[in-house]
């Protein structure tokens, strides 16, 4: 066996927390601990894009795979990528750094511990994304509500237990359903093991339940209505970083997962429940798109313009098409960087400024113009301008459902509309209009890690807008391969029926 | 009497005891003496068990007496939590003032009888061990006799549980009276045809067994004995009772009425379903430490029946999983809970706890870690624990218990949560006391990292356990 490259990418950030834990910081800031944690992520980061040029694009096979005999011999730890989750690890090994820089500026107590916690969070997603069996994928998945419901708990607002145990509990009930489901495929197929899975395909009959069972937790993670509730409550309460990661990394974990098992392991069921997922997705996608217009909270406004956005990806999965599935997956990492970087925006003046309100801001561009700079390409991010990421994933996602649904697609496409017009609006009353708050005279424009963070984001954001071959190279052959194997099934189905 | 050599740890144990006995009476201040000696005793009575673990199966005197993978590795795990135990309690005893001879007698007297309890093939020998392990135990709950709660909940857990020996006994005589045998193995070739009385007396035992094993609805008595005695008293009852009466649910269910698993399934899942929601619920609006894990451990139980109720080899090797994870989250909680001593008095309630991470961030980390295994959230050893027996019960379809179990865990996770919020989240209180004796902290720091890093190589109970097969 080759260098396992998969186990260092997950483990290697764990190693750095430990490396924390047992050291004595000299400094009262914690300064060292926290060039040790940037250190150890970055490295990881270059680690995944080492993974992602070393990686075979035309193949639609597993890489890299590792099977190790875990659990009593028959459940193995089994680590593996393809060309749809290799993105979503590097959106997270990017992420994390940009998370440690910004730490600075938000969190003031208890520096070294939230440094573990966001090192250990990034082997938990790494974990999920990498994971080829089921009872890896759910230690990984369940594991992560640790970590953030402290992240959310100890570091968060003022209604911080609210939305830290409104999160746990929402999150584990959707999840054991999941659980149980997961034991039944061992019982029924006796195997967990994803790529075993593929081939022997699950019975029929059992599909449906199975995949409501899955589905419960996916839709709790995405959030889809109705249970996207706690999303904006752990957004509010949670501190900037903490947000940027539930934005960013978890929230596709539900997206990932819908792709990678629901579809890949209940095609028949998937094809049955397509009309609840569009009539879910189309609610989230409007209704929240309403509801975001009229915040003044804005955190909150970004928290459910999140829901709308996973509304889109959830809507172009299941239009199971080519352009639909690869579309919802530019749209996630989309998603993942310009929510981030909204958030970490948000963050900026929050910290400047101590309120989210939205009437507290206005006219900032005349004192802050670099802010002004950044926040707008991302608010176009946001809002999917052509020359943005955002506009290929929801350009692909509609082209997807036109194919399908007319009705559907017209009715999404309002999202778009709506979309652009809370987002519109939040620039102008925070950064255009005229300064009426005094206080806000004193704000000073970007510092120098606050720049270094938001262009590392802009960058990606513009630079995929205009080129996304890159993304789409790596992606094409793996979703290609899901639908063959989807459409296959549907067919095998229908000849057996007859 | 060639096959004395089987019983050697019981013959052990036993002359330990009159020993021990006999220099409490004749030297002077031989409290300290005679703890220290118990300890060695145990030491030396686990090296005798493990050292006959190499047997598969043996019987003994008649048929009354067997020993086999399941007594013997029960009675490790028994053994090894008591030397915790003693361990762990040491310190707390001189402290409040509870350092008696009686006291490691006492404990290693009631060993002795769920000893016997674990390797009885016989109702009558079944039925020695129980009352030896039960009368010790009454005395231990009372222990601090000067504290009025210590009493009460002496003499609360000494009426109901003579009472559940009572019905335990008009069970056996039920069964007896039936079967014409008193001899489990005898008793299973004889039931073979239904009847009645038989059941009438699996039922009568079950309550029996489900009292001692604190399940709903025998559990009332948990809370208050667990909060009453003193808190070394609570962990020895929390732990080693838990061991035998789960290993004499194994005995009887798959020896004796192995025939009649129509019969008894039922009662068991519904004890199960029962056990799991009560003590979920229960334990949200609890205040004191000792009786919300009171709770915990009544739903716990719940779990660890619910592997019994499958009838298979898979779910009683997962049932004796899930007790030999609990045992190592309990022994780590109480630790955690001897911890917080301020100026010679200890502290129980769970507001105690407020703000503990910031003047004591080990301590709250380990607890963290216990709290989120109790809850079952993975990677830690607790979710395996569940894991396992939820694997056995949806092998045998058994999706209504599988599906109440999770849900349930949901509702418990709530409260376990509630107790992370207040180390975690809350502000903090007066510093507690940072030096400990050596026994405490290697507990807590091995019990610590079994938990957190059991993920890594699951197989260490499992491949132990998949030797003990009933059917």
């Amino acid at each position: 066996m080759n260098f396992p490259i998969l186990s260092s990418l997950i483990l290697l950030p764990t190693i750095g927390a430990l490396f924390i834990l047992f050291t004595k910081s000299s400094s009262e800031k914690y300064q060292s601990s926290k060039y040790v944690a940037l250190f150890i992520s970055l490295a990881n980061f270059l680690l995944s894009l080492y993974l992602w040029y070393i990686f075979d694009k035309n193949s639609v096979d597993f890489q890299f795979v590792e099977n190790r005999e875990w659990l009593s011999g028959f459940i193995n730890y089994k680590v593996g990528i393809d060309g749809i989750s290799i993105l979503f690890v590097i959106l997270t090994t990017f992420i994390t750094p940009i998370c440690i820089i910004s730490v600075n500026a938000t969190i003031t107590n208890r520096l070294k511990d939230f440094l573990i916690a966001i090192l250990i969070m990034e082997t938990f997603m790494i974990g999920v994304f990498c994971s080829l069996d089921l009872v890896v994928f759910y230690l990984f998945f369940e594991a992560g509500l640790i970590p953030m419901f402290l992240i959310i708990g100890i570091w968060g607002g003022e209604r911080r237990v609210y939305s830290a145990f409104k999160f746990f509990l929402y999150t584990l009930l959707g999840s054991v359903l999941m659980l149980v489901a997961i034991i039944a495929i061992y019982w029924i197929t006796g195997t967990t093991d994803v790529e075993k899975l593929y081939e022997l395909g699950i019975q029929v009959e059992y599909q449906n339940l199975l995949w409501l069972a899955f589905f419960s937790s996916f839709a709790v993670k995405t959030p889809m209505w109705p249970v996207h509730t706690w999303l904006p409550d752990a957004h509010v309460e949670a501190p900037t970083v903490g947000s940027v990661l539930l934005a960013a990394i978890l929230l596709k974990m539900a997206g990932y997962g819908f792709i990678r098992f629901s579809l890949g392991l209940f095609p028949i069921a998937s094809e049955n429940f397509t009309m609840l997922v569009y009539i879910l997705s189309l609610i989230a996608i409007i209704y929240t798109s309403l509801v975001a217009l009229m915040q003044e909270d804005m955190k909150k406004l970004i928290a459910y313009s999140s829901v709308a956005h996973m509304g889109f990806v959830t809507l172009g999965i299941f239009t199971m098409t080519q352009q639909g599935i690869e579309g919802s997956i530019f749209q996630m990492i989309s998603h993942g960087l310009v929510s981030a970087a909204l958030f970490l925006s948000v963050g900026v003046v929050y910290e400047r400024h101590h309120t989210r309100l939205i009437n507290k801001y206005g006219g900032l561009v005349s004192i802050m113009p670099r802010y002004a700079i950044v926040f707008m390409v991302f608010t176009l991010g946001a809002l999917g301008l052509p020359g943005t990421t955002g506009f290929i994933g929801e350009f692909l996602i509609l082209m997807g459902a036109f194919e399908k649904n007319i009705l559907v697609a017209m009715i999404a496409s309002l999202g778009v509309i709506l979309g652009a017009a809370y987002m519109l609006w939040l620039f102008k009353r925070v950064v255009f209009g005229e300064m009426n708050n005094q206080e806000l005279k004193s704000m000073k424009d970007l510092k120098t890690f606050e720049i270094i963070t938001l262009s590392a984001l802009v960058i990606p954001i513009l630079f995929f807008g205009f080129y996304p071959e890159p993304l789409m190279n790596s992606i094409e052959a793996s979703v290609e391969n899901t639908l063959e194997m989807y459409n296959f099934d549907l067919i095998n189905n229908l000849a057996s029926k007859d | 009497m060639e096959n004395i050599q089987y019983i050697l740890p019981e013959i052990f144990i036993s002359l330990s005891i009159m020993l021990f006995l006999l220099i409490g009476v004749f030297k002077k201040n031989s409290t300290t003496l005679i703890y220290n000696l118990s300890n060695i005793s145990l030491v030396i009575l686990l090296a005798l068990i493990v050292n006959l673990s190499s047997i598969d199966k043996i019987y003994l005197f008649n048929n009354s007496y067997l020993i086999d993978n399941l007594s013997n590795y029960m009675k490790i795990i028994l053994v090894g939590s008591g030397i915790f135990v003693m361990l762990i309690g040491s310190k707390y005893i001189q402290v409040i003032n509870l350092n008696k001879i009686e006291y490691p007698i006492l404990i290693l007297s009631s060993i002795l009888g769920m000893m016997i309890m674990i390797s009885s093939n016989d109702l009558i020998v079944f039925y020695m061990g129980l009352e030896l392990q039960s009368l010790a135990l009454y005395v231990l709950a009372s222990f601090n006799r000067d504290n009025l709660l210590s009493t009460e909940s002496g003499l609360k857990y000494f009426v109901l549980s003579a009472l559940s020996s009572g019905l335990l006994l008009y069970g056996c005589s039920l069964t007896y009276g039936f079967s014409e045998s008193t001899n489990f193995d005898q008793i299973l070739i004889n039931s073979i045809e239904f009847n009645y009385g038989t059941t009438f007396g699996i039922v009568f035992i079950l309550v029996g067994l489900a009292f001692k094993i604190s399940a709903v609805p025998f559990h009332m008595w948990a809370p208050d004995v667990y909060q009453g005695s003193p808190t070394s008293v609570t962990l020895f009852f929390a732990i080693l009772p838990k061991i035998a009466a789960l290993s004499v649910f194994i005995k009887f269910l798959y020896t004796p009425f192995a025939n009649m698993n129509d019969q008894w399934q039922t009662i068991i899942v519904f004890i199960s379903i029962a056990s799991m929601i009560f003590g979920a619920v229960a334990a949200i609006g609890q205040k004191n430490l000792k009786r919300l894990i009171a709770y915990s451990s009544i739903s716990h139980m719940g779990y660890a029946l619910a592997g019994l109720a499958t009838i298979s080899n898979q779910g009683i090797q997962s049932s004796i999983t899930y007790i030999s994870i609990y045992l190592v989250m309990n022994l780590a909680f109480f630790s955690c809970l001897f911890m917080l001593k301020r100026n010679d008095k200890y502290y129980e309630n769970i507001d105690d706890l407020s703000g503990l991470s910031k003047k004591h961030p080990i301590l709250s980390f380990s607890l963290l870690i216990v709290l989120f295994s109790l809850a079952g959230i993975p990677p830690l050893a607790g979710f395996f624990a569940k894991f396992y027996v939820f694997l056995a019960v949806i092998e045998q379809s058994m999706y209504f218990l599988a599906i109440v179990g999770l849900l349930a865990t949901v509702v418990a996770a709530f409260y376990y949560l509630r107790i992370i919020k207040i180390i975690y989240f809350d502000p903090e209180k007066e510093e507690y006391e940072t030096s400990h004796n050596l026994g405490l902290k290697i507990t807590l720091a091995i019990s610590t990292i079994f938990i957190l890093a059991y993920f890594i190589y699951p197989r260490s109970i499992t491949e132990i356990v998949s030797k003990i097969t009933m059917i």
